[in-house]
């Protein structure tokens, strides 16, 4: 039996301990905003926050989220207000929207970690999530935009 | 166990039941004959003005989309046609996905289906007039109420006025009565010049589902007793298991059993992992089949063997032989592009709950129509006994609007072993190595100039495999021996070349081919416009000049260029080591020309800086999105320039995951202008022609930075260094 907090709340599953965090999240869980992409940490689908960090799940085993605490995409705000998000809608960032989920989750710790991120801090952040569609002119907006927003709220 | 997964449940069954058709009340269209969506028993909380759009007593505007979201923006520029008729309060418009039924038939093509950049463009009068015959219905149900002429009323925001009495109702508040009403046989449509939702930039009515992780894809939907299966397919197309030793896989308790199918063997869990992990576990020995002898290299050098030779005629104009052979000067080039995967980020998946006389079926796909039958024939059902919920695509691009219908018959014969309800799942790997590919060209050109170095003769031989051989549009893509999708954008090319051939060898190929975003226009505008750079160069002529003396008869793409020449400063000084290169490519009845700045590093990488792009798609519905596809589409076609190919080695595919068959990231993303001419034609497709342009325009700025030639896709940095 795994024990962890998902979106602040506790949870414990009975899976071989060696499944991947993506896997319980989305089958055991059934919170399938986190998504499958690679099954390899190559494309940034199921990127979740670990503890505030930002790990791709489709290789994290769940063991690992003993006692830890995971924020998934559902997690983020529960009414669409978290800043990325207002900056996502804004600008329409999402096309097919698969892996748009893993981009705000990935964006979402680079947000929590830099105030007002350059264009390189974004390229380094972002690098590792892949968007088939090519919404990456907007992905890069949205986050500069979300970092105007952000500083609008003031910090938390 | 956890509350999350009931809780989920219950809303996937509600949803379910939304989408599933059985609530769903219709009345019968006067344009055409449904053969399901005849009324099934009134719901108490709201009724169908037709089969197109659905409005509820609590004011709630359901607009029915008849094909499918896979990014391009439908699930909004749908209900904008729709409601500039309509006239509700477009904060109420929300939007489902048709079930199938031959009234959701595609105007243009006469199946159910999602494709060819066509949407808009045979949507256009049709989701209008369903709006306009809801609001006559709705404005003759306020008039008989108030006893007043229709003519004397109007709409607006979701009301029914009667300025002379001051008397409103609410759209909600008379659907009843509307829906007792004969629909109107015909009527009249606003004139463009009266429109106001159409041609603004409205929010995707998607996004916010698609920010918050409640948007449902095929891999999301979780059916009670569902089991995941994974299946062992060949290594080699054509291939066949002779011996599976499953023994291991079936000492993993949640493997619930091993079974053969058609397409290989399906390993059947009660979650992914179990079965991913079950499949890694197998011992399959494979008999090849016929296609273990192909491997690419030897496959390029045949192509161009073949090229040597002319083959079927596509297009000739005037004698381009003869031109040739009196011609000042003439040049030669052969051109390569490889097989690609379309690599969709939602990977193929497909959910099958099989009964003894039905069969639904939950996925992401873009032809219906098609499934449903091959569904139904792999089922030993009639087609009327197979429901498709089309869920969101997690990207589509072609893939998913598959001939055979292949991820979706396999899913129906893995339900037939497992016994309840399942969900195959295709791995990465599965997806890139899965067949179904952009077919491998080889276009060989040959052009002649005169003395003052104009190009009088152009000569064009192209060598690859049939698309549409063996699909339900064969019979009218493929005539005399030339697949219109092979040739198209070579033998319609707009330029004005007083000699022109062009033509076709169409070699059988055991890999599986199928349309890929632009489908032929994903080679010929690279071909097409990379030689025309060359004779550009060739004859002394700067590449935008040569196009704009060529487009002296194309005005619509004459526009187009000179817009995006002149929004990248064309002919201004670049800083040292960059290159601008420009194309034109005309698909899918639009026309986009772009212009790329790019430069080579010393290791040969490539960096594209700026990319400018200008498009006349006719009447623009939705602007934002339009740049969004151009955004997207540009991306997709640098990423075919820049880093994918499949190959392959004694017929096994040699690329399997991101590592291999790598995607443009952020990092390598350039900056990305679109302009659009503003246009009062019909609209015509958005989806796929920013693509093609991209390969070339970066081409040629390639060699405009570097002196190099890229005869060959992807560009490798070995060539450049």
């Amino acid at each position: 039996m795994t024990k962890f907090f998902v979106n602040g709340k506790p949870v414990q599953v009975d899976v071989d301990p060696s499944t991947p965090l993506l896997w319980v999240l989305r089958e055991s869980l059934a919170l399938t905003g986190t998504k499958f992409g690679c099954g390899m940490a190559l494309c940034g689908a199921c990127t979740v926050h670990l503890d505030g960090k930002a790990i791709r799940s489709c290789v994290a085993p769940v063991s690992r989220a003993e006692g830890r605490h995971i924020t998934t995409i559902e997690g983020l705000s529960v009414d669409l207000t978290h800043p990325l998000q207002k900056a996502w809608i804004e600008l329409d960032v999402p096309q097919c929207g698969y892996c748009q989920s893993g981009q705000i989750m990935s964006a979402a710790v680079l947000l929590a970690e830099n105030l007002k991120p350059s264009d390189e801090d974004i390229d380094e952040a972002m690098g590792g999530n892949i968007c088939r569609c090519g919404t990456y002119p907007r992905i890069r907006k949205a986050i500069h935009r979300a970092a105007e927003l952000a500083s609008e709220r003031g910090p938390k | 166990m956890s509350a999350p997964a009931a809780l989920l449940r219950r809303e996937f069954i509600k949803a379910g039941a939304a989408l599933g058709g059985g609530l769903f009340v219709s009345l019968y269209l006067p344009l055409v004959d449904s053969e399901e969506s005849v009324a099934e028993g009134a719901d108490d909380h709201q009724f169908a003005l037709n089969a197109f759009v659905r409005i509820g007593t609590d004011e709630s505007v359901m607009v029915i989309s008849s094909h499918s979201e896979m990014g391009q923006g439908i699930y909004t520029s749908l209900p904008m046609l729709l409601n500039e008729e309509l006239e509700a309060d477009w904060a109420r418009i929300s939007v489902e996905a048709a079930p199938v039924d031959k009234v959701y038939n595609h105007p243009i093509f006469g199946i159910q289906m999602t494709g060819g950049s066509t949407t808009s463009p045979a949507e256009y009068d049709h989701y209008r007039k369903m709006g306009a015959l809801a609001r006559t219905m709705l404005v003759q149900a306020a008039s008989q109420k108030w006893n007043v002429d229709p003519a004397s009323c109007r709409v607006e925001k979701g009301l029914v006025i009667h300025g002379a009495t001051g008397r409103r109702a609410t759209y909600g508040s008379l659907a009843s009565a509307a829906a007792q009403l004969t629909a109107p046989a015909d009527v009249p449509l606003k004139p463009a010049s009266a429109f106001t939702q159409i041609g603004k930039s409205t929010r995707r009515l998607d996004t916010p589902s698609k920010t918050n992780g409640t948007a449902q894809f095929g891999i999301d939907v979780i059916l009670p007793g569902m089991l995941t299966a994974v299946v062992a397919r060949p290594p080699v197309f054509g291939g066949k298991a002779i011996k599976i030793d499953a023994t291991e896989t079936l000492k993993i308790s949640s493997v619930k059993s091993v079974e053969e199918i058609p397409s290989g063997v399906a390993v059947i869990a009660t979650g992914f992992w179990p079965a991913k992990v079950g499949r890694d576990r197998l011992v399959v020995e494979w008999d090849p089949g016929p296609n273990a002898g192909l491997t690419s290299e030897q496959m390029v050098r045949e192509f161009s063997e073949t090229s040597k030779e002319p083959g079927a005629i596509a297009k000739k104009v005037g004698d381009p032989a003869a031109a040739l052979a009196s011609a000042a000067k003439t040049i030669t080039a052969e051109y390569d592009v490889p097989y690609l995967a379309h690599a969709m980020m939602e990977p193929l998946n497909c959910v099958v709950d099989l009964r003894a006389d039905s069969c639904e079926i939950w996925t992401g796909t873009q032809f219906e129509t098609v499934d449903r039958a091959n569904a139904a024939h792999a089922a030993g059902l009639d087609p009327e006994k197979v429901q498709i919920h089309t869920t969101l695509l997690g990207g589509g691009f072609g893939r998913r609007a598959n001939p055979v219908s292949d991820f979706v018959v396999e899913a129906v014969h893995v339900a037939k072993v497992a016994k309840a309800p399942v969900k195959v799942i295709w791995t990465r790997e599965d997806d890139i190595r899965g067949g179904w590919y952009r077919p491998m060209w080889h276009d060989r050109f040959a052009a002649g100039f005169d003395a003052d170095g104009n190009p009088v003769a152009w000569t064009h031989t192209i060598v690859g495999q049939s698309i549409m051989m063996g699909t339900p549009f064969a019979a009218f893509a493929i005539k005399e021996g030339v697949d219109s999708t092979s040739v198209e954008g070579a033998a319609d090319i707009l330029y004005g070349l007083p000699n022109l051939q062009v033509d076709l060898h169409t070699p059988t190929i055991g890999v599986p081919v199928q349309w890929w975003r632009s489908v032929g226009h994903s080679h010929t505008g690279f071909s097409v416009e990379a030689f025309l750079d060359e004779v550009a160069h060739a004859g002394g002529k700067d590449p935008y000049e040569l196009r704009r003396v060529l487009l002296a008869k194309q005005p619509r793409m004459l526009a187009v260029l000179d817009l995006a020449a002149k929004k990248a400063n064309w002919g201004s000084k670049l800083p040292p080591g960059i290159g601008r290169g420009i194309a034109t490519h005309f698909s899918f009845d639009s026309y986009v020309a772009q212009v790329i700045e790019a430069s080579v590093g010393k290791g040969g990488e490539v960096r594209v800086h700026r990319v400018v792009c200008a498009i006349d798609c006719g009447l623009v519905i939705n602007p934002d999105t339009v740049k969004a596809q151009m955004e997207g589409g540009i991306v997709y076609g640098l990423t075919a320039a820049l880093k994918t190919e499949i190959t392959l080695k004694d017929g096994r595919v040699e690329q399997g995951n991101f590592n291999d068959y790598p995607m443009l990231r952020i990092f390598e993303s350039p900056e990305i202008e679109v302009h659009i001419v503003p246009s009062t034609e019909h609209p015509t497709g958005v989806g796929e022609p920013g693509v093609p342009p991209a390969a070339p325009a970066l081409a040629n700025a390639i060699f405009a930075a570097t002196g190099k030639r890229i005869r060959r896709l992807p560009i490798r940095s070995s060539f450049l260094a």
